[in-house]
């Protein structure tokens, strides 16, 4: 699948930057990745990494007063610079996102229903509204909600948090769109839940071969959902690689720290595994490789010079050493 | 739904009774002698008169005597007789109410109407001239004062230009159409006199204008502030990402989230425009209780003003019930047993 040669999405050297008092810092700093049609890719990194922020850029909702410059190819049409009126049109129709949160995604004083059926409308200007609610229901069987038709008249706050993610799932596939962004779709739910959800968006990425980029702080998730993954550090991909290598093999430190910081039950440990330090701040990038402060590898040229992207075509890491064994002082004291 | 409502008519008797007193006593503590309003300064030397006076408007009884009659009386619908018109305070009432209600009524409408575009205008634009412009034209309406602007704009409008008309509720050689409502506009559509009805509409701008601008203000500032928060909220991001355009996701998603905090700040903004009605009435030969309260009160008429202060406020009393209800109403995550 991954090697799949004409890509559905394709992001090229996609740079954001955030004006601050008339300077610009830029949190996504050339990220560069592709999407096959059908394809799962999972984007993972740290809070505040730029994963969301570049997924929101490519579809032309970066916030007021950020730039964007870079490619972003969907279907070979290009997104930077397209007009709002054209970007709206994809949006919510060939391209549609769900969010982490999904009470606050969902507008409390409209019914799920008509949050449903808006989406079908926006998109089918001239479909009659009984239609659109009726297209409502249909959906949220779809994501297997109980008693739909009773369910389309309800509000938000009368939904469990899972519920309302599949309320978000309903209306983000109306359309039946080719890609699907999920932004954290399962962090902010309770553990039994997130399982359920994940099934849900697998079944329906199956069903409807949907294109799914999935963005999550947890590489845990990605493991039984992802064809491939994309690790993000400091607004930069540092690697990226089909998940099965990128579990067997992972070349770059950060991946590797994130892989034992995974909790696992089958072996018993004194205690969790994380990495030293936090991501560097907007603007306060350290010299050379940017994670070279927390890297328990770094050497004198990881402080001076900003790493290669090398490796196999299918397994590319932005690391001096990548694929190098880990120093033993890598394992957790 | 349905019993909160009624919880909070059962409430209503008591807090009615609650004004009456309080109105009552006010009256009583006082300074002003009622007499000096009854009795012609000639004849205040006159014990007999004074005494007849006394007997003929129970002023000789003990406070709480007149007050168990009145609340008696008010029982049955009898205000007591104003001292100045000598007419039934109730009927004086009847035929003012509603010229106020009808100017405050136009007023709110222009007051929300102005203030929720002023609001949603500055939020949409923030930090722009249009912003600005807005905040400016806030704040003018809620600092300056309603005698001010009232006089400053008749005399603009209707002495230098002539575009708007004079004071009064329609033109002084018209006559009023028959008693429905009281409401001048609707009686005048009721008995199908158009020419009546837009002179009628014509004569209610400026007044309207006057106290909505203040009202105004105040909703746009509270509009803008909500709708910017509601704008960094995540339903809009969603909104977006579904491919509806600013414009719906200003309207129909943010507004319609901040109408809730916005319909209680126009209905408890009642109270204001009634204390304003008093000024704009007075201004504008507005036959309304507004004007009416302030004869009672330069007169020493106690009955009117006791009077007029009930039913002040009891139509803020019915206001407020109003304005709860709407909000359950507008808010859905609201749930009352």
């Amino acid at each position: 699948m991954s090697a799949s040669p004409a890509p559905l999405f394709e992001v090229r050297d996609l740079r954001v930057a955030f004006g601050r008092h008339g300077q610009f810092h830029e949190a996504v700093r050339g990220v560069s990745l592709t999407v096959a049609p059908g394809e799962v890719l999972g984007i993972v990194g740290e809070s505040g990494s730029g994963k969301s922020v570049a997924m929101l850029a490519a579809l032309g909702l970066n916030p007021e007063g950020s730039r964007v410059t870079g490619s972003v190819r969907f279907k070979g049409q290009e997104l930077v610079g397209m007009s709002r009126r054209d970007l709206r049109k994809l949006r919510g129709s060939r391209v549609a996102m769900i969010f982490q949160d999904p009470l606050s995604s969902l507008n409390p004083v409209m019914t799920v229903g008509a949050q449903i059926a808006e989406s079908v409308l926006l998109h089918n200007p001239g479909l009659p509204r009984r239609a659109a609610m009726e297209r409502a229901a249909e959906l949220l069987a779809l994501v297997a909600i109980p008693q739909p038709d009773r369910r389309i008249n309800q509000y938000p706050h009368e939904f469990s948090g899972g519920m309302r993610q599949r309320v978000m799932i309903a209306m983000a596939v109306a359309n039946d769109p080719d890609l699907l962004i999920a932004d954290e779709p399962t962090t902010a739910l309770d553990v039994t839940v997130q399982a359920q959800i994940m099934q849900v968006l697998a079944d329906l990425q199956h069903r409807l071969n949907l294109g799914l980029i999935l963005i999550t702080h947890d590489l845990g998730v990605l493991a039984g959902h992802a064809d491939r993954v994309a690790v993000i550090y400091a607004g930069q991909v540092v690697e990226q690689a089909p998940v099965d290598d990128l579990f067997a093999q992972p070349g770059h430190p950060y991946t590797r720290g994130l892989i034992a910081s995974i909790p696992n039950m089958a072996v018993e440990k004194e205690r969790l595994f994380s990495i030293e330090g936090t991501p560097p701040a907007l603007g306060r990038l350290p010299s050379g490789c940017p994670f070279n402060p927390r890297c328990s590898q770094a050497r004198d040229i990881c402080r001076s010079a900003v790493p290669p992207v090398s490796g196999p075509a299918q397994h590319r890491a932005a690391c001096h050493f990548a694929f190098e064994a880990p120093a033993t002082t890598d394992s957790p004291a | 739904m349905t019993r909160y409502i009624l919880r909070r008519l059962f409430a209503m008797p008591f807090l009615v009774l609650g004004i009456v007193t309080l109105a009552f006593l006010l009256t009583s503590v006082t300074k002003g002698d009622p007499l000096t309003a009854i009795v012609s300064d000639r004849q205040m030397n006159n014990p007999e008169v004074v005494a007849a006076a006394k007997a003929r408007w129970g002023l000789d009884r003990s406070l709480p005597e007149r007050y168990v009659i009145y609340v008696g009386n008010l029982l049955q619908g009898d205000m007591g007789t104003s001292f100045i018109t000598r007419r039934p305070v109730a009927q004086d009432v009847l035929y003012r109410l509603p010229a106020t209600m009808e100017l405050v009524t136009a007023a709110m409408i222009v007051g929300s109407v102005m203030g929720i575009s002023l609001g949603v205008l500055a939020a949409a634009f923030r930090n722009t001239p249009i912003d600005h412009a807005a905040r400016f034209f806030a704040l003018f309406g809620s600092s300056i004062p309603v005698f001010w602007l009232g006089l400053a704009l008749l005399y603009v409008f209707s002495v230098q230009w002539g575009v708007l008309p004079g004071p009064g509720r329609v033109d002084p050689r018209a006559a009023l159409p028959p008693m429905v409502t009281g409401f001048v506009t609707i009686d005048a559509l009721i008995a199908l006199d158009f020419p009546l009805f837009l002179d009628a509409l014509w004569h209610l701008i400026l007044p309207a204008f006057v106290l909505g601008w203040a009202v105004a203000g105040t909703i746009s500032r509270l509009v803008r502030a909500n709708m910017l928060e509601v704008l960094g909220r995540e339903f809009t991001l969603t909104a977006r990402a579904k491919g509806a355009g600013e414009f719906r996701v200003i309207v129909r998603h943010a507004l319609r989230n901040t109408l809730v905090p916005t319909l209680t700040v126009i209905g408890y903004s009642f109270a204001y425009l009634l204390t304003g009605a008093v000024l704009t009435e007075t201004i504008f030969s507005w036959p309304g209780m507004g004007s009416y309260a302030v004869e009672a009160a330069r007169g020493l008429d106690f009955p009117a003003i006791i009077g007029v202060t009930i039913v002040g406020g009891v139509v803020f009393l019915f206001t407020n019930l109003i304005t709860d209800v709407a909000y359950v109403i507008a808010n859905p995550r609201v749930r009352l047993g």
